[in-house]
């Protein structure tokens, strides 16, 4: 079964702004994991196509071409939830 | 390269520990480990490589004073001068002592452009001060301090300086001597060494009077057993010694040495020299191409090192820098680890770029044309 740590390699909190986390994905599994995102969630605003914004259950974040998602206002459970939502 | 070969040629020829054993290696090492500490010493004009003191880093540095010193010789009743401006590493230890002895912190202003607010820190130094420590250069604005301007007042009034130099030692001549202050910190990672080896300056007449940070190892001179007592008589090493328990980071000071020679060939004033150059080429190409950016703190590039705090109208510092890391250019944001600084500024956050002499003009003409495309997406 699969599980949000399947796609990500780390979640670290941000300092500064409203105490958000960035959350990265497994270098391997950045593209299913953008692909899930972008089938799940709404496609607010694109920036050059290297940033992202996308809306999901309320909750605005920004995914980065490179494999890093910025979320932001949000505590871990929330976040653990909207993952599991967004990528299982 | 050169820095890394030195580590590499200790690990494969003079691998051991130092000042343990009388075989070859140990003795190769200690050479190399007392060789740094020498270098290290005239690098900032200490009188006496006695006064170099090997820590992990400017972090661990504060603690060693704030702990060795400042737990043995600061009461109630006595104050230690901060400034806003100050990095949390020279906060926190010092917040931390207070509440074990209860002396008290007073914290220096910081004007609006992030130069220090020099009449402010001057007035609050008083018979009660036992210590004031500022930082030498910002690590948020770039601004350098007038440390020996401070010191002078500190020692008028009988107080300590500690100066902690993590970003000066990297860009700027120091002279320890020159600037009179008691105690100055650095960092290896932020001057072409190793992470995790740095060290701190301190007078040795202060050093000699000071009582160990950590207890093992080198810093021992004897522990006698006494049998009718039934626990042991310890008798302390000598300075710097005395200051370094357990087994150090050899590989660390070889490769900090390393890193300094190669500085020393450059010499410091060059690369300050050309930090600056590149200080004034980024701020006027970053004003003059992007319409959205806004510079934070003092713009006056005569008084700053190669930092640049900046932000883009509608994204945060993390937006900023991740959207340049696809581009391979890699800058800090957040905090930097200095939030009341960021609290004068009115800032939530900030993006921070930094220069070396390892950058060019033409990575600062890419740097501004991804900014601009991020302001115009």
């Amino acid at each position: 079964m699969l599980a949000i740590e399947d796609y990500i390699a780390r979640i670290e909190e941000t300092c500064g702004e409203d105490k958000g986390a960035i959350v990265t994905f497994k270098y391997d599994k950045k593209d299913e994991a953008i692909a899930k995102i972008r089938n799940k969630a709404q496609l607010k605003n694109s920036i050059s196509g290297i940033i992202l914004e996308f809306a999901f259950q309320g909750i605005s974040f920004r995914v980065f071409s490179s494999g890093k998602v910025i979320f932001r206002g949000i505590n871990k459970e929330a976040l653990r939830e909207i993952l599991a939502a967004l990528l299982l | 390269m050169q820095v890394i070969d030195a580590i590499t040629n200790f690990y494969e020829a003079h691998n051991a520990n130092v000042h343990r054993a009388v075989h070859t290696l140990s003795q190769e090492a200690t050479e190399l480990h007392e060789d740094a500490r020498e270098k290290v010493a005239k690098f900032i004009n200490a009188k006496d490589a006695a006064e170099i003191v090997f820590v992990r880093g400017t972090t661990e540095a504060v603690n060693l004073v704030a702990y060795a010193w400042g737990l043995r010789n600061l009461k109630k009743g006595d104050e230690v001068l901060l400034s806003l401006m100050e990095h949390h590493s020279n906060i926190v230890p010092w917040e931390i002592i207070s509440k074990i002895t209860g002396f008290t912190i007073k914290y220096a202003k910081v004007n609006e452009d992030g130069t220090l607010d020099y009449e402010d820190f001057e007035s609050k130094f008083s018979s009660k001060t036992k210590l004031a420590s500022l930082s030498h250069v910002s690590n948020v604005s770039g601004v350098i301090n007038d440390v020996k301007r401070i010191a002078k007042v500190a020692h008028e009034h009988g107080s300590l300086m500690f100066v902690d130099g993590a970003q000066s030692v990297p860009h700027i001549p120091v002279d320890v001597r020159d600037l009179d202050v008691d105690f100055l910190a650095f960092s290896g990672h932020k001057m072409l060494g190793p992470t995790g080896i740095g060290a701190i300056y301190g007078k040795k007449t202060l050093l000699e009077t000071m009582e160990p940070f950590q207890g093992g190892g080198e810093m021992i001179k004897d522990v006698i057993f006494n049998q009718k007592i039934g626990s042991c008589g310890i008798y302390w090493n000598e300075p710097p010694w005395k200051f370094e328990a357990g087994t150090p980071n050899i590989c660390g000071s070889v490769g900090l040495m390393e890193a300094i020679k190669y500085l020393e060939n450059i010499g410091m004033s060059e690369v300050l020299k050309y930090e600056k150059m590149l200080t004034e080429y980024a701020v006027k190409t970053l004003q003059s191409c992007c319409t959205k950016l806004a510079l934070y703190g003092s713009s006056d590039h005569t008084i700053k090192c190669g930092i640049i705090p900046f932000g883009i109208v509608g994204l945060s510092s993390h937006d900023v820098a991740l959207f340049l890391d696809t581009y391979g250019i890699m800058i800090r944001s957040g905090f930097h680890c200095a939030q009341p600084l960021h609290q004068i500024f009115k800032l939530q956050s900030s993006a921070r770029a930094s220069f070396y002499i390892y950058n060019t003009r033409e990575e600062i003409d890419r740097f501004a044309k991804v900014l601009k495309e991020i302001e115009q997406s």
